[in-house]
């Protein structure tokens, strides 16, 4: 695969990548955002309008790729990893980006995600996690918190949420990034880190519905709570934050603590610092877990370590068999092995050939 | 029964035979789709017409000596007269009592029937149902029974060769085929090179093989008394190269011929499902010849990337049996909105449901033909025998991408397992196909501005620079391309989806018959009935009978001259193997007709002796 460099002058402002047609999200959806920093990560690459296929499901968020202005495919409820995961081995030149809510993602296509994240294909998968079904009008997600009340759980739910970066590190997943929908430097900036990783790059946004689950993450986004809860990790960075920045997280036995600095003597050596390529991802679980109240969540580049690339290593081992094969042609396969011929006038075979 | 000297007066010497049916059936570890195809590669490469009929369980191993557990290999082999496998076995070798229990409703009368001596001991009768032992209580009175010590003289033959006991229990299939080739008079080079080939890296295990070969080639020599020993003249063809090859091999290459043809990469998503799981692990051999294979994590995912491939341009497939077909249908309707070129191969099996996985029916055409949401029209054709597959796989491959539009290969059991001798054709021979891709920037394009003879859009693949375009399963404007929910354009929409899958109708064959001149019958079949329905309508018409057929390999649309040959008969009978599918087409397509009907569901092929009956008793009427 090529790689990108930052080119110099952009090829496009980011408003440049929308496309002609009027957006239709709720005021206030956190999509608009998302959008956002989309096209300000494509500005920055420097990505050709026609080198990029948008792959949508179904839900609000997948009416992306209708937004902009490049190769896009609205596709079907839960299925944009495998119509993606077909794109990227018909065009390995393809950029592609994969634009799924909590539904698509972990529900209804939590197959594909899996397998996808699994065989390691290089592409780029926006998980809008919202935590509820947002087209539907209002009924839980497999993200829901346990005991929320919506219109399919009057009662409350009853069922445990997964934990996304969770799963994409069970599944052997080797870029994830979380980053919420208030924050488009940070979008952007991790999008195109996704894009520079070679093979499945899942970025979990916290993304709030205005509608059905507004406010659901403000514990974590607020302007008035978000320093102190959340924790934005940068590689090779001890992890600090706080709204004094005096607050750290350290390794004690197999668990993760938060501490003060200035605090029993803890100084900064005594923190983690964080490491997103290393090939263990015991700390990055551990990292993806942290809940509040007792943590802040973990923002930014959670984990990127380079692997096997389900299509780069396809092509090569095509490439290796075109090399290798003992046929010229289809001609040649087709004539090949136990062959008879009959002649003309004698209708009768002469032989094996 | 005959003892073998009171046969060997009458039946020694050589028979000779226009074809014959031959089926070898044992135990499902006992080798016998392996003794089969070996004898079907002989008698092919030596220039006899051949159709065979594997018919195995499902299980793996069904336990040991029961019924349940009997694999069978028939083939038929003749210099003329081959249309399809055979009703009834001529020659049948049971390597155990329950192989013969499982064959003794389907014998003709004085078959030839090779046993395992040594397999019918008190507790193999017992597996089997068998109260008393039929070689002794005048159970195949009639037939001429051949029983040698076939475990015993096989573990003689190569006690030196230095296998374990299993290792050499395995290679009594190859005693009796030896035995049969003797029989039949037939070469064994051919087998024995397998043989040195395949096990180059075991000689012991070749070593033993051959000589468990020669020895029963040697019993049926030497032995006094031999029931009869047959020859069957090889076939007169047309002249050319030819090989043996089963129906998902030949529909395996015609797709690699068909993206060829159309200057494209072949992508197949599938995921493994008997009886179409041969057609993936064939393509995925052959990334030499850029064929790239997704054995996808399930048959949603198989399709759904297969029209993400499509999307980006390459020739796009998926393969599945019926089960799969249920799980692709929302996908089916995303290609069928989205207009991608797309090819769904569904090798039918007995349903509903699991079914009968190793049976064949005809029991998904309904399910092709309206089995989605919404109106959703798509391409369906046919597959009439396992060489023509190969045609068939091309011309889904020609639809498709020339018409923009998904197509429905409808393939089944028989005609996927069983083979036949297959011309070999070159790329040259084979239609040309252009799909309408645009490269270069247009400005009258739309994404679903269409050609006025086929109504396809164009093919814009994604890289294709300043023709950005978005699709996808929302309605779309009919010119814009934008998402639209506009009453009068959805209908429009409807309309010309429908249209432009019936002027396919245009651009395929016209439908042919055979029997000028008759008036009274037609009969009519589709898909891979077409060998045992031709052979008993070019039987009944030798006998002078007023008959004639008409196949189908185009499904939907229909060709044009459909009506015109119909409306020639004064009756109308269609055959297939399920409760009237393609029937209530019919009466829905061209209800002009009245169309009588003749159903099996049995998981089981037509027999032209049960078709013959059928005809004449119509034809009485």
């Amino acid at each position: 695969m090529s790689t990108i460099g930052t080119p110099a002058q952009p090829l496009f402002k980011p408003k440049e990548y929308a496309s002609s047609q009027e957006v239709k999200w709720c005021p206030g959806c956190g999509d608009y955002a998302v959008m956002n920093a989309v096209q300000r990560a494509f500005s920055e690459l420097g990505l050709k309008k026609e080198e990029v296929a948008i792959i949508s499901g179904i839900g609000c968020s997948s009416r992306f790729p209708y937004y902009m202005d490049t190769y896009g495919f609205h596709t079907i409820h839960g299925r944009p990893a495998a119509v993606a995961t077909g794109v990227k081995l018909a065009n390995r030149d393809l950029r592609v980006w994969v634009m799924a809510g909590d539904g698509d993602s972990l529900a209804i296509g939590g197959n594909h995600f899996i397998h996808a994240v699994r065989r390691n294909v290089d592409m780029n998968f926006i998980l809008f996690n919202n935590q509820i079904y947002g087209l539907t009008k209002g009924q839980y997600s497999p993200t829901t918190e346990r005991g929320t009340v919506t219109k399919s759980s009057p009662f409350g739910t009853v069922e445990n949420p997964f934990s996304v970066g969770e799963l994409v590190l069970g599944a052997q997943g080797r870029f994830f990034a979380r980053v919420p929908d208030t924050d488009v430097k940070l979008m952007a900036k991790v999008m195109v880190e996704a894009e520079k990783h070679q093979g499945l790059s899942v970025v979990e946004v916290l993304q709030n519905c205005v509608i059905f689950n507004d406010e659901v993450f403000d514990a974590i986004t607020s302007k008035e709570t978000r320093a102190d809860n959340q924790l934005i990790l940068e590689h090779g960075k001890p992890m600090r934050f706080g709204a004094n920045n005096d607050k750290g997280i350290r390794l004690r036995g197999l668990e993760l603590e938060v501490v003060t600095l200035g605090q029993n003597g803890i100084t900064e050596t005594d923190l983690l610092v964080h490491d997103a390529t290393c090939a263990s991802n015991v700390l990055h679980h551990l990292l993806a877990q942290m809940r509040l109240p007792d943590f802040p969540i973990a923002m930014g580049v959670i984990r990127s370590t380079a692997g096997p690339v389900f299509d780069a290593d396809l092509a090569a081992q095509m490439k290796a068999e075109q090399e290798r094969s003992k046929y010229a042609s289809l001609d040649a396969l087709f004539l090949s092995g136990n062959t008879f011929t009959i002649q003309p006038g004698t209708d009768k075979p002469d032989g094996i050939t | 029964m005959k003892s073998h000297e009171e046969m060997s007066g009458t039946m020694n010497g050589k028979e000779a035979m226009e074809s014959v049916v031959i089926k070898f059936a044992g135990d499902s570890g006992d080798g016998m789709q392996l003794a089969g195809t070996l004898f079907t590669d002989t008698v092919a490469v030596h220039g006899k017409e051949i159709a065979t009929f594997p018919d195995f369980p499902s299980e793996i191993r069904a336990p040991q000596g029961t019924v349940a557990g009997v694999s069978g290999f028939q083939v038929h082999f003749g210099s003329s007269g081959v249309h399809g496998p055979g009703d009834a076995p001529d020659v049948l070798v049971a390597m155990n009592p329950a192989a013969l229990k499982s064959n003794l409703k389907d014998l003709r009368p004085a078959c030839t029937i090779v046993v395992d001596r040594d397999s019918f001991g008190k507790r193999d009768l017992d597996k089997a149902g068998f109260a008393t032992d039929p070689l002794e209580d005048g159970t195949l009175d009639g037939h001429q029974v051949l029983a040698a010590p076939i475990t015993s003289m096989t573990k003689a033959a190569i006690a030196d060769a230095g296998l374990d006991n299993k290792s050499a229990d395995r290679c009594k299939n190859m005693f009796a085929l030896g035995m049969v080739y003797r029989l039949f008079d037939q070469p064994m080079d051919q087998t024995i090179g397998f043989f040195q080939h395949k096990f180059k890296k075991s000689p012991a295990i070749a070593e033993a093989n051959i000589r468990a070969l020669k020895a029963g080639h040697n019993y049926v020599l030497t032995m006094e008394a031999v029931p009869a020993t047959y020859t069957v003249q090889p076939a007169a063809r047309t002249p050319g190269t030819y090989r043996n090859i089963t129906g998902n091999q030949a529909l395996a290459w015609g797709l690699m011929a068909g993206a060829k043809k159309a200057g494209k990469d072949l992508f197949l998503g599938s995921y493994p499902i008997t009886p179409a799981t041969d057609i993936m692990q064939e393509l995925a051999k052959h990334k030499w010849a850029g064929v790239k294979v997704l054995q996808a994590e399930d048959e949603i995912a198989g399709i759904c990337s297969a029209i993400g491939a499509s999307f980006a341009g390459d020739v796009a497939v998926t393969t599945t049996s019926g089960p799969g077909m249920a799980l692709k249908t929302e996908a089916i309707g995303l290609a069928v909105m989205t207009e991608l070129p797309l090819v769904i191969v569904n090798v039918q099996r007995g349903g509903p449901s699991t079914g009968l996985p190793t049976k064949t029916e005809q029991s998904d055409l309904l399910q092709a033909v309206c089995g989605r949401n919404g109106e959703s029209p798509v391409v369906v054709l046919a597959a009439s025998t396992p060489a023509a597959c190969f045609d068939r796989a091309v011309e889904a491959i020609k639809i498709a991408t020339e018409h923009m539009t998904p197509v429905i290969l409808l393939s089944e059991s028989y005609v996927a397992n069983g083979a036949e001798p297959w011309k070999v054709k070159t790329l040259d021979e084979l239609p040309a196909i252009h799909p309408p891709v645009l490269t270069r920037p247009d400005p009258a394009w739309t994404p679903y501005g269409r050609d006025p003879a086929t109504l396809a859009r164009k093919w814009v693949v994604p890289g294709t620079p300043a023709l950005q375009h978005r699709i996808g399963g929302l309605e779309k404007d009919e010119c814009t391309g934008c998402v639209s929910h506009d009453p009068q354009n959805h209908e429009a929409m409807v309309a010309l989806r429908r249209q432009k899958v019936e002027r396919v109708a245009d651009f395929i064959p016209e439908q042919k018959f055979r029997g000028k001149g008759a008036k009274k019958l037609l009969v009519v079949g589709w898909g891979g009935q077409f060998g045992t329905l031709f052979g008993a309508v070019t039987e009944l018409r030798s006998e002078g009978k007023d008959i004639a057929v008409t196949h189908f390999n185009h499904i939907h649309p229909l060709p044009r001259n459909t009506a015109s040959i119909f409306e020639q008969f004064e009756r109308i009978v269609v055959c297939e193997l399920n409760s009237g599918q393609f029937a209530n087409y019919l009466r829905a397509v061209l209800p002009q007709f009245t169309y009588l009907q003749y159903n099996k569901v049995k998981g089981r092929p037509f027999k032209v002796s049960e078709l013959k009956e059928k005809f004449n008793e119509l034809l009485a009427q």
